[in-house]
């Protein structure tokens, strides 16, 4: 948007009862404008233990960041969501052993050497970084938690590039005007019927075997993690969300309302609430991210 | 609220009390309870003693199934369903299925006497044993398992299904010969599951979770048992459905493809396409062990074509090796050849043009521009020449020879010289705008986009720079990169003399993958559907998943690719020092044609008007219909 149209563009007003008594409308607070032409992503995060559980076994994390300056660092972030799963809350510590694991990983492998002067010579790349990470988290989960599972997504923004790494069933969507696509894959029994035409997707969502994963982090060795890259997606949003939302609430649903919102926190909120008044049968967790037009 | 009820090596989940009753236990005051064999599910297996036969020892084995329901009718329902299915079984006769001698319902479980087997079942095998089973051995015993399946698919008067082929109820009893155990009873007493668990069945063919069972899933499921036993792959550890994936005999060579295919026929995902009876299975299975038995290990020889089957429109042998490739502009084709001249040809006929002699070598792909060629020689000059009649223009000097490619982008040239630089040339006039500083000789074409330049050189140092030629960002890979980069979606892409292809990201060079192959490579990549190819001094030629750094497929050369390949519509082009051009299928990796010259082929085709152009040291220049 020009400078003028930002200046001049109609804001639009509240209506006079809401006016009076609801507290500052969250669009406004999170719509700082772009001071000097800096822009930055936006992000929102929410959480819920759900209507039907009693325990939230989901965790989440993120940390974005920037440098400017004489030598600046383009944009950075990491977001991860994790769905436990195992009795006797062995769930909620496998997803939030694996989530610490990851992100302390990725942390201390890439995001301190952004700082560094030099760059260092025998550093891995960050598929194989990922990779690790996520292989440390299943050894850590096996280690401490036998008998509990998770799954776990993870998206780290360096620069132009997303780097996702995945195993289990909560997804990243890529959402633009024009769709809400799924970027992971659900390593769940259902998805290999239904990639398989064996199954539909009205009726995968139905199968009583839909809770079926074939590969979950904390089940030990054969560990498969899918690690690809995805450009950033500029004037588009990420989100990272576990089956408690996507699971819920239909992918035509969860657009309008991450397109319709004022910015990325109310979206999330209302993602949240919008899982609930379907029934909240499962924990939900979303991570939505917008990353400004260039 | 998710629980795990069952994990991958086979540990009882949170169930009842199983595998509970303790040696020296009655039941029914007949059969005493020995020791304990397995236990699972909602099941258990005893080694027990028929005390009718108070002279002798007779084993027998006896299975507890507790029922889970609590409410009284359901619990009469479960107890009919058990009498039901344990009065099938008693009726059945074959000698690879446990005779069935007694079955009753004490307290909140079921129990059935079976015939005591003595050995193992084929989980225990494959988990005693290191090596690969034998494939007679395996094949013997598939065999006997399509024999027990035809007798239960033909049972009377309704086919007896089996639903549960695997390795752990196939037993192999001391004479060596298969059994077949759990006659899936207990699955009438498993409760629904609820909440996300981990592991799938693994031998289950897709149609069973639509809820079909027919004798064609049990053909799966042997199929599937089969793969297991020769890969010592176990599909449980899978993603479901995945056999295709892991070809047998990527896995275990020595298997015969005769066996592979029936094993490959046996696992089709849609049931028509598999064996339409277990009989047919073991004919298949027959077959393949007489004809392997008579010829050991014959491969057919790949035939090959001693000529190539493409149209060649023209050639021109030129003095010298062209090295480098080809440039097409304006109806006419332009090559530096090392005899030191720039060559240039009518593009349709071939029809020599006119040449202009540099004072050194020509190993890079020369560029044009209006009506001006340009082209690099390691006599250290940039020659700019008329496109028509190949007069000089002018001359610019660097200091050291010129090895690179041209390349031009907004009214500039870039190259990369021997000097250690990137030079950057305007090019009406020849003047410099201005240059960028690397640690060694650049070799590397430079790579031009959003204004930024990516170069690398020969100390394996890459760099960015933007478009006064400051420095953006810097990587090192451990040895040369002569390869060129592309630069697509933000990633740059190039390959080492480290045997690597890596991935950076563009604006602050982080490796987002690296792909490691055979040797080193000069060759430059080409990008194309999501796809980096790439070739290398290992004879290969690879295609790259971008998004995953997975090996989508190879080719493999008679000799080194360092050429570099190029992409047209969904072929790929490539030379390679086996002297051949080869035309490959851009989404399989097979071969479209191939195209002999008399040379190895260094340099990098080019592609106009539907004619593919391409220079090989056996000094001639080709042109042919792509």
């Amino acid at each position: 948007m020009s400078f003028w149209k930002r200046l001049f563009r109609k804001t639009p007003r509240p209506s006079p009862d809401l006016a009076k008594t609801a507290p500052l409308d969250g669009g406004i607070l999170g719509q700082a404008p772009p001071v000097r032409g800096v822009r930055r992503m936006v992000l929102g995060a929410a959480q819920s233990t759900g209507i039907e559980r009693t325990h939230n076994e989901d965790a989440l994390f993120y940390m974005i960041g920037r440098a400017d300056g004489q030598e600046p660092l383009p944009e950075f972030g990491i977001f991860v969501v994790a769905d436990g799963m195992g009795g006797h809350r062995s769930g909620e510590v496998a997803s939030a052993i694996s989530v610490r694991t990851v992100a302390r990983k990725i942390t201390a492998d890439t995001i301190v050497h952004l700082f560094d002067a030099e760059p260092a010579t025998e550093a891995p790349s960050l598929q194989e970084l990922v990779q690790e990470a996520l292989e440390e988290a299943n050894l850590a989960v096996v280690d401490r938690v036998p008998g509990g599972g998770t799954t776990l997504t993870v998206a780290v923004r360096l620069g132009q590039q997303i780097t996702i790494g995945h195993v289990g069933d909560s997804r990243a969507y890529l959402i633009t005007r024009d769709e809400a696509r799924a970027l992971t894959r659900d390593h769940s029994l259902v998805q290999r019927l239904v990639e398989l035409e064996q199954l539909t997707e009205e009726e995968a969502a139905l199968h009583p075997q839909r809770n079926v994963l074939w590969n979950a982090i904390g089940q030990g060795a054969n560990l498969k993690v899918d690690v690809f890259n995805q450009p950033v997606p500029h004037g588009g949003y990420m989100l990272v969300c576990s089956d408690g939302l996507w699971g819920t609430v239909p992918e035509n649903e969860i657009r309008k309302i991450v397109l319709g919102a004022s910015d990325p926190q109310t979206a999330c909120d209302q993602l949240v609430q919008a899982a609930n008044g379907a029934g909240g049968p499962d924990n939900i967790t979303a991570i939505l991210i917008y990353f400004p037009a260039d | 609220m998710r629980r795990i009820t069952r994990t991958l090596d086979g540990q009882p989940g949170e169930t009842g009390q199983l595998g509970t009753m303790q040696p020296g236990v009655t039941l029914q005051d007949r059969y005493l309870v020995l020791g304990t064999l397995g236990s699972g599910g909602m099941s258990s297996v005893y080694r027990g003693r028929d005390l009718h036969f108070p002279n002798v020892t007779k084993l027998v084995a006896i299975k507890e199934m507790i029922n889970p329901a609590s409410d009284p009718t359901m619990y009469e329902m479960v107890v009919r369903n058990f009498e039901r299915e344990a009065d099938l079984l008693a009726t059945l006769s074959h000698p690879s299925i446990p005779r069935i001698y007694d079955y009753f319902t004490q307290d909140s479980s079921s129990f059935l006497i079976m015939e005591f087997i003595e050995g193992r079942d084929l989980e225990a095998l494959l988990r005693e044993t290191a090596e690969p089973l034998p494939e007679a051995q395996v094949v013997a015993w598939a065999i006997e398992m399509c024999d027990v399946l035809t007798y239960l698919h033909n049972h009377q008067p309704q086919p007896v299904i089996f639903r549960d082929v695997k390795p752990s109820n196939i037993m192999v009893d001391n004479h060596s010969r298969i059994r077949l155990i759990d006659f899936g009873i207990a699955r009438i007493f498993s409760p629904g599951q609820k909440g996300t668990m981990i592991g799938t069945e693994g031998y289950s063919p897709p149609e069973q979770y639509r809820g079909e069972a027919s004798p064609a899933g049990d053909i799966y499921a042997l199929g599937a048992t089969l793969h297991h036993l020769l890969t010592r792959r176990d599909p449980r550890a899978e993603a479901p459905f995945s056999f295709s994936d892991r070809p047998v005999r990527d896995l275990n060579p020595a298997v015969s493809p005769e066996v592979t295919q029936v094993i490959e026929k046996a696992l089709e995902y849609d049931p028509h396409d598999r064996y339409p009876t277990t009989e047919a299975m073991k004919n298949a299975l027959l077959a393949a062990a007489r004809h392997t038995g008579l010829l050991v290990s014959a491969k057919t020889a790949a035939v090959v074509q001693p000529r190539s089957d493409v149209q060649e429109l023209w050639s021109f042998e030129c003095e010298d090796e062209i090295r480098g490739g080809p440039y097409y502009h304006n109806g006419s084709v332009y090559v530096g050849c090392y005899d030191n001249n720039l060559y240039a040809f009518d593009s349709k006929s071939g029809e020599f043009q006119w040449k202009y002699p540099t004072e050194g070598g020509i190993t890079g792909r020369p560029a044009a521009f209006d009506d001006l060629v340009y082209v690099g020689s390691e006599d250290h000059r940039l020659h700019a020449v008329t496109a028509n009649r190949g007069k000089l223009a002018w001359t610019y000097y660097t200091e050291g020879p010129i090895r690179s490619s041209l390349v031009i982008w907004e009214g500039y040239i870039f190259l990369g010289s021997d000097d250690a630089h990137v030079h950057v040339v305007n090019v009406s006039n020849g003047r410099r705008a201005w240059r960028a500083e690397a640690a060694g000789p650049v070799r590397s074409t430079p790579c031009v986009a959003e204004d930024r330049v990516y170069f690398g050189c020969e100390t394996g140092d890459f760099y960015c720079v933007d478009f006064r030629g400051e420095l953006k960002w810097r990587f090192r890979a451990k040895r040369a990169v002569t390869s060129s980069p592309v630069i697509v979606d933000g990633v740059v892409y190039f390959g080492s003399m480290d045997w690597t292809l890596y991935a950076i990201e563009a604006e602050g060079g982080w490796q987002l993958w690296r792909f490691r192959m055979g040797k080193p490579t000069i060759s430059s990549p080409a990008f194309s559907e999501g796809k980096v190819f790439i070739g290398c001094a290992d004879n290969n030629i690879y295609a790259i998943d971008a998004r995953s750094a997975r090996e989508s497929w190879r080719f493999a050369t008679e000799h080194q690719v360092t050429g570099s390949p190029i992409v047209h519509e969904d072929s790929v082009y490539v030379g390679s020092v086996d002297g051949s051009l080869y035309c490959i299928d851009m989404r399989s990796g097979r071969k479209r044609w191939q195209f002999h010259t008399g040379g190895p082929i260094t340099g990098t085709p080019m592609i106009a008007g539907g004619i593919v152009y391409v220079g090989s040291i056996d000094h001639k220049l080709y042109a042919l219909l792509a």
